[in-house]
């Protein structure tokens, strides 16, 4: 049977297709504003014309792909191609501004491609028994897992606490733009129908990041601080680095492999709360916790490799039960269904074939994105040797176009410039961005869930803790609350104290 | 005299031919690219069938016809995009059911009367699905249930006020109890709901049955019946609301094919033969096997005739169960 599995995943078609996806997504997920689930959703009517096998191995590559591809754009010109990439997006730009642009990406396409191979593993060892966990999750379960994931994104806003807060709370309160699942009542719409889904995060994250960084870099040029990064980094030099801190950071990078196909396997946000809780976990456990948010490989790596396993994670509940865990999975299992089949337990019986030729295909994919992913950063480094003056308009430029391609709608503009002038004051005041970018990812998830569950206990908020697996996901995020209000109340005092 | 007469028997035989022509040619082809909208998400029942429709399309008039989801507004912001479209046959649609109920709501002033409908593409029965373990083993015994303890049940399915809530409290309504009996919990969609009933977080989802059917085969979920008036045929243990309940309700979900409000008739009627023509072909029959559905043939006037019905059967349920705005 080995044999027989060998022979479908390096089967000429499937090689090809998977090579082809690999290019495609590092295209597309470097592109700004065009996102893994486009990537995937463009692909459906292809996979028309293909068998189960390619079908699927072409949406497992070009997701792979494009989770990574999406930190090319964030490394180089401070625009995450997905929230995942926002977590250590700050430690990606910083490096590429001191010119070290290929160190960064580097790290990034290579954890990417361990935590990937790492998902897999788990997946095609324990996808049964994990998804059991996965199932077991309700809106409660899903309520507290969001809640940590934001509460992680304090933990490593580089500012201080309270700036940190601020920042979450600012995001949170862009999020409650929209209807709401509950009661399906519009709320600050304005009675722009284009509102009533909420601010996507994708303009949201390129007005919040890129424009914001557009309107400093004008205001440099100005002042005349235009310092030319100095881009010329020898790509051996490079990768002799980046070698280097994937030895030292190995146990980091296992940690957040495992970390993030476990968080990727449950409902809910997948690989962009993966991420964030494990670059939170990763600055814990860190010696230099200092270091993190100012150009630390360390933290690319954690949410990194963390990300890219997450994608494997998804699978999961898919797999076993036919429950999608993401978007992506969601058009997957559409277009297994086409094929006539359906997932469920009994496709690993009754097609063992089909199943371990995905995940060979998986594993093959993360495989071939080494070579293609570092073709895609010689090439793209090249964007740092444009002159700032040059760069600037077109960066604007790609800013608008990519919001605007999201739904079509010119509100998607006016969103980017309302939030990057946002993210402009809020850098000159010391407020970090990330833990906004969060609060608008997960606001919605986090109110969705809340308003089911208080619906569901009938307003008794005990409700909250009475499951097991809530009860312990509650009092860990409980816990965690009360050390952040302490150490809010330590650091107000001492500035007090300092400014006496 | 003569020639008068003749110049106006000329003229009369042009006018007959140009309303002819008017009226039933039939033969208005696309000459470059359609789009194609589809008011839900990737991956869904109405983006698989627009896009199975939408392939077969495009192979017939050999343009391309490409399907572009515009999701939001539970539903709103596609369905405006259809009936707004300018009415020249480039854009066309996947309308819903949700035509006939977001107006009863108060999302949207739109009804089926702003769209002008092609042809049935699909029926969607809805289906009342437990956890396996579960202590119901029948609809009536759940519904004696409810009405004993109303309000200790929970069910879940789709959005407040969506179409399989209207399957659950409609179905409550008719069996004469309180349509709240079983508190709807709402759900973005059949995944998160069935998601919830595997976690033990409620204890029905009336989604549709084709939605539920693997889980029900895999024997994680047991369907306790089929709102329609037949089996399932991929699923012919599970009986039907009309056999087991004594108002015999029935309720469906469809996919229509339609164009924006005010499409000349000639477009309407080449898409409806077009349309007739596919799912008559043994790859749309197989197509619907696969998803376990059956093909549907309906055009356009009979059509009209149906969401019509449906409007005010849907407009009736939704105000007695108190959504109405």
């Amino acid at each position: 049977m080995f044999s027989e599995i060998l022979m479908q995943v390096i089967a000429l078609d499937n090689l090809m297709i998977i090579l082809g996806c690999t290019l495609y997504g590092t295209f597309v997920g470097a592109i700004p504003g065009l996102t893994a689930t486009m990537a995937v959703a463009l692909l459906v009517p292809f996979t028309f014309y293909l068998d189960p096998v390619p079908a699927i191995s072409a949406i497992v590559a070009t997701t792979t792909t494009a989770i990574f591809a999406g930190d090319i754009s964030g490394t180089l010109l401070r625009i995450p191609g997905t929230p995942a990439s926002a977590a250590y997006i700050d430690d990606a730009y910083r490096l590429s501004k001191v010119g070290r642009a290929k160190t960064s990406l580097l790290v990034s396409v290579t954890t990417a491609a361990i935590g990937g191979v790492v998902g897999v593993i788990i997946l095609s060892l324990l996808a049964p028994q994990l998804a059991r966990i996965a199932i077991s999750f309700s809106s409660f379960e899903s309520f507290w897992l969001a809640c940590l994931g934001l509460t992680c994104a304090v933990l490593t806003g580089h500012g201080t606490v309270p700036k940190s807060l601020a920042s979450l709370f600012i995001g949170l309160a862009i999020a409650s733009v929209g209807i709401d699942i509950a009661v399906g009542h519009p709320r600050f719409t304005f009675g722009l129908p284009e509102l009533l889904d909420g601010i996507s995060f994708i303009p949201a994250m390129i007005g919040i990041f890129a424009f914001s960084e557009v309107l400093r870099s004008v205001q440099s040029t100005l002042n005349g601080q235009a310092a030319a990064a100095s881009a010329k980094e020898k790509l051996g030099q490079a990768a002799a680095r980046a070698g280097r801190a994937l030895g030292t950071y190995r146990t980091t990078i296992a940690r957040s492999s495992i970390m993030g196909t476990l968080i990727g396997a449950l409902p809910g946000a997948g690989a962009d709360i993966a991420a964030w809780i494990s670059y939170a976990v990763a600055r814990r456990f860190s010696k230099e916790p200092e270091k993190f948010g100012n150009g630390h490989l360390e933290g690319i790596a954690a949410g990194g490799s963390a990300n890219n396993a997450a994608i494997a994670g998804a699978w999961t509940p898919s797999l076993v039960f036919g429950i999608p865990g993401d978007s992506v999975t969601a058009i997957a299992i559409g277009v297994l269904m086409l094929k006539g089949l359906s997932p469920g337990p009994r496709i690993f019986i009754d097609q063992p074939e089909l199943i371990h030729t995905l995940f060979g295909s998986f594993f093959l994919a993360n495989i071939i994105m080494l070579p293609m992913g570092l073709l895609a950063i010689m090439m793209s480094s090249y964007i740092l040797r444009i002159p700032r003056a040059i760069m600037t308009p077109i960066i604007l430029l790609f800013s608008l176009v990519g919001a605007y391609a999201i739904n079509g709608t010119a509100v998607a503009i006016w969103i980017v410039l309302g939030l990057g002038i946002t993210g402009y004051f809020m850098e000159e005041n010391g407020i970090p961005l990330a833990p906004a970018i969060l609060g608008i990812v997960l606001g919605k998830i986090i109110e969705d869930n809340f308003m089911v569950s208080m619906i569901k206990a009938q307003g008794n908020i005990s409700a909250f803790f009475e499951r097991e697996y809530s009860m312990i996901l509650g009092v860990a995020t409980v816990l965690l609350w009360c050390y952040l209000i302490v150490r809010t109340g330590v650091e107000l005092m001492s500035k007090r104290h300092r400014n006496l | 005299m003569k020639t008068k007469l003749l110049s106006a028997a000329a003229a009369l035989c042009v006018a007959i031919v140009m309303s002819v022509q008017a009226f039933a040619a039939c033969d208005w082809k696309p000459e470059r690219a359609v789009t194609f909208i589809v008011p839900w998400g990737a991956g869904g029942g109405t983006d698989a069938n627009s896009r199975m429709m939408a392939s077969m399309l495009s192979e017939k008039f050999g343009v391309p016809f490409n399907v572009v989801n515009r999701t939001g507004g539970n539903g709103v912001t596609g369905h405006s995009a259809i009936a707004t479209a300018k009415p020249d046959g480039y854009t066309i649609g996947a309308a819903t059911v949700e035509i006939n109920t977001m107006h009863w709501v108060g999302l949207t002033d739109l009804t089926y009367e702003n769209i002008s409908p092609i042809a049935l593409i699909d029926i969607v029965p809805a289906g009342v699905t437990v956890k396996k373990g579960s202590p119901f083993t029948s609809v009536t015994e759940l519904i004696a249930y409810a009405g004993e303890n109303p309000g200790e049940l929970t069910g879940s399915g789709t959005s407040q006020g969506g179409i399989w809530h209207l399957a659950l409290a409609g179905m409550l309504q008719s069996e004469g109890l309180a349509p709240d009996a079983i508190r709807w919990i709402p759900s973005k969609g059949a995944g998160p709901a069935m998601q919830e009933l595997m976690a033990g977080g409620v204890d029905v989802v009336t989604v549709a049955l084709s939605e539920s059917k693997s889980l029900i085969e895999q024997g994680e979920l047991v369907g306790l019946a089929y709102m329609h008036n037949e089996r399932m045929a991929a699923l012919p243990d599970v009986p039907t609301t009309k056999e087991e309940l004594a108002s015999g309700w029935t309720l469906a979900a469809w996919i229509t094919l339609s164009g924006p409000e005010g499409m000349p008739e000639d477009i309407v009627c080449s898409y409806e033969a077009a349309v007739k023509e596919i799912v008559g072909t043994q790859q749309w029959a197989d197509f619907k096997v696969s998803r376990g559905a059956t093909v549907v043939d309906m055009g356009s006037a009979e059509l009209i005739e149906m969401m019509k019905q449906s409007d005010s059967d849907l407009g009736a349920t939704i105000k007695a169960i108190g959504l109405a705005k």
